[in-house]
């Protein structure tokens, strides 16, 4: 079954087109990965997906519903969540804190009621904070709950804008370069979380990935960019072995 | 050093983390509604002027120092709170109608004015801002009907519960009592969403976006709530002047307040607090500094704001979390003492940021 469907998206920048004629479907529960040289035109999708780019061109669908000119901040309340590749986190507040901001999408609250602090306020605080406390047991966050993210090791804040995406409670999570950055041990890490995400949490990942081994690993089906074209698409082996990857990748 | 054992989510929501903190803030307010009865006169007339400078501060801190908006305009603010009360007490609108009425206005202008802020940012929102002070002044000083024009006019004394408010003792309790509601206010703010989400906004205008948080939304309602604090901070404002002229809210006092939540620490309400008593404070200092200078120092008109000018660099160049981050560091130092070590609070290089966005 479709979850998500890009249809002949296109995106230019000035005479630049950094997307030109993109279309893919995502199944429900893959792990569907985006490969490509850079500037391929892999992050520019991913924010195509997030609506903070409008397409020139093309339609996206999720679930059926067309969310082409849905506004940015509303994209997390349907379900899609997503990590950046130069990790965005909120840096001066602390673990706890941004983990809660990734459940603002499912807020109830109204801000005068916040004020005076009336008695559901904290009812639906405490909800917010047992879901976040799912997502730390999750993925081991513990040790790190009350540290500010400033103090935070590189590794350990990777995870936790993976933590911060899953509190949303995604249909769709969007990883940007989930590995980048991180050294062998914690990428075997990542690669289990994945597949953890995929199997125990049942929420479809679509990623954007350079580290080969990860995504042999734990992607379901992948699909090979350059220069804003799609090149090849299928499973792992067919891509990779695919004459015009072999080119995009080594020259020729 | 003591550790804190957490077994309940509660304890992360409450506003007291234990009965330590709870004692001593038990304490602070006891000593403060003793005053009356162990201090004179005059300095419960500055310790009022704290107060109400607190009231603004903790406004202008959650949109400065956890939103991330800088306003250069908020002696604006502060002017449509008092003018605001000070015209409906003229025109027999009662105390407590007149304070929620300036309030509400003065938010309301702030969300007006937030539009701006939707599309400018640093430099650019503060000098936006600075304009809009301006054209508040020009207008306090054209609209004489209302305002009386340069000359102003004195702020009514009414009475409410029978009991002369202006009188020094029932002001002081009346600022205290605002003060109190404004922390209240703030903090609930602060461990809900709306808080959350103006964090966010301050860290990373494109992940909070991604998590939901609607930017012109969140900024717009930062700049009503923060305005709301001020005009209400304006309404006690006026009865602690007296006499409401447009010299009064000119940009020298905007640029103080701003210096009061730089200096007392960017990101915390004891900051907002230790800023009011540090600003409210330095006059005194340096009248008292003037009698030791020499003559021709002494007399110069321009030395006040000089040293707030002075104050503000050094604090930004030596200490950016203000008194309350040296207050931090203090109390590390003396819970860790003798391991403290001095690269503790080094500032560690913050790793590459994306500014494509931006």
């Amino acid at each position: 079954m479709t979850l998500f469907q890009a249809d002949n998206i296109a995106i230019n920048f000035g005479g630049i087109k950094a997307v030109d004629g993109v279309s893919f479907a995502i199944n429900k529960g893959e792990v569907f990965t985006i490969i490509g040289p850079n500037g391929a035109g892999k992050t520019t999708v991913f924010n195509l997906i997030s609506r903070i780019y409008n397409p020139t061109e093309g339609r996206l669908i999720f679930e059926g519903r067309d969310i082409t000119s849905v506004p940015p901040h509303q994209i997390a309340g349907m379900g899609i969540a997503r990590t950046f590749q130069n990790i965005e986190l909120f840096e001066h507040a602390t673990v706890l804190q941004n983990l809660l901001l990734g459940r603002h999408a499912h807020r109830g609250t109204k801000p005068w009621w916040e004020m005076v602090f009336a008695p559901h306020v904290r009812k639906s605080e405490l909800a917010h904070r047992e879901k976040a406390e799912h997502v730390i047991d999750f993925l081991d966050l513990q040790h790190y709950r009350d540290t500010l993210i400033v103090n935070l090791p590189y590794g350990a804040r990777k995870v936790v804008e993976l933590a911060r995406a899953l509190c949303s409670e995604p249909k769709l999570l969007l990883l940007d370069e989930p590995s980048s950055g991180l050294n062998t041990e914690e990428t075997e890490d990542m690669a289990w979380w994945i597949q953890d995400i995929k199997n125990e949490l049942g929420i479809t990942v679509l990623m954007v990935e350079h580290d080969m081994s990860l995504v042999n690993e734990v992607s379901d089906r992948v699909l090979a960019l350059n220069y804003g074209r799609v090149l090849a698409q299928g499973t792992p082996s067919e891509v990779q072995s695919h004459p015009e990857v072999v080119k995009a990748y080594l020259g020729g | 050093m003591r550790f804190l054992f957490k077994t309940d989510y509660n304890q992360d929501i409450n506003l007291f983390p234990d009965n330590v903190a709870r004692f001593w803030y038990g304490l602070l307010m006891v000593a403060l509604i003793a005053a009356p009865f162990v201090l004179e006169n005059f300095w419960l007339g500055e310790i009022s002027y704290v107060l109400i400078l607190a009231v603004v501060g903790i406004g202008l801190m959650l949109l400065v120092g956890y939103t991330g908006q800088v306003s250069l305009g908020h002696a604006a603010f502060l002017g449509i709170g008092a003018y605001t009360h000070a015209v409906l007490l003229k025109l027999g609108v009662p105390f407590v109608i007149s304070v929620p009425a300036a309030t509400l206005l003065s938010a309301f202008i702030g969300a007006v004015i937030g539009f701006p802020a939707l599309r400018l940012t640093g430099i650019y929102l503060a000098i936006a801002t600075l304009a809009f002070a301006f054209i508040i002044e020009q207008i306090l000083i054209r609209w004489e009907d209302v305002t009386g024009g340069f000359a102003g006019f004195p702020v009514p004394r009414p009475e409410a519960f029978g009991v002369a408010i202006t009188d020094d003792v029932p002001f002081y309790y009346l600022c205290l009592g605002a003060t109190v509601l404004a922390v209240l206010v703030a903090l609930n703010l602060l461990r809900t969403p709306t808080g959350r989400a103006f964090i966010a906004i301050r860290d990373s205008e494109i992940a909070a976006q991604s998590m939901g948080v609607n930017l012109a939304r969140y900024k717009t309602l930062a700049f009503a709530i923060s305005a709301g604090f001020t005009g209400f901070g304006g309404t006690l404002f006026a009865h602690k002047i007296g006499y409401l002229a447009p010299d009064a809210f000119n940009i020298l006092l905007s640029i103080q307040l701003l210096l009061m939540v730089v200096v007392g620490g960017l990101g915390s309400i004891h900051g907002a607090i230790y800023g009011a008593i540090f600003v409210g404070a330095l006059p005194q200092m340096i009248a008292i500094l003037r009698d030791y200078l020499p003559e021709n120092i002494a007399r110069q008109p321009g030395l006040e704001p000089g040293l707030f000018g002075v104050i503000l660099v050094f604090f930004i160049l030596f200490e950016p979390l203000g008194i309350y981050g040296r207050w931090l560091k203090v109390k590390l130092y003396f819970s860790l003492f003798p391991l403290y070590k001095k690269a503790t609070f080094k500032r560690q290089k913050t790793y590459t940021k994306s500014e494509r966005f931006r």
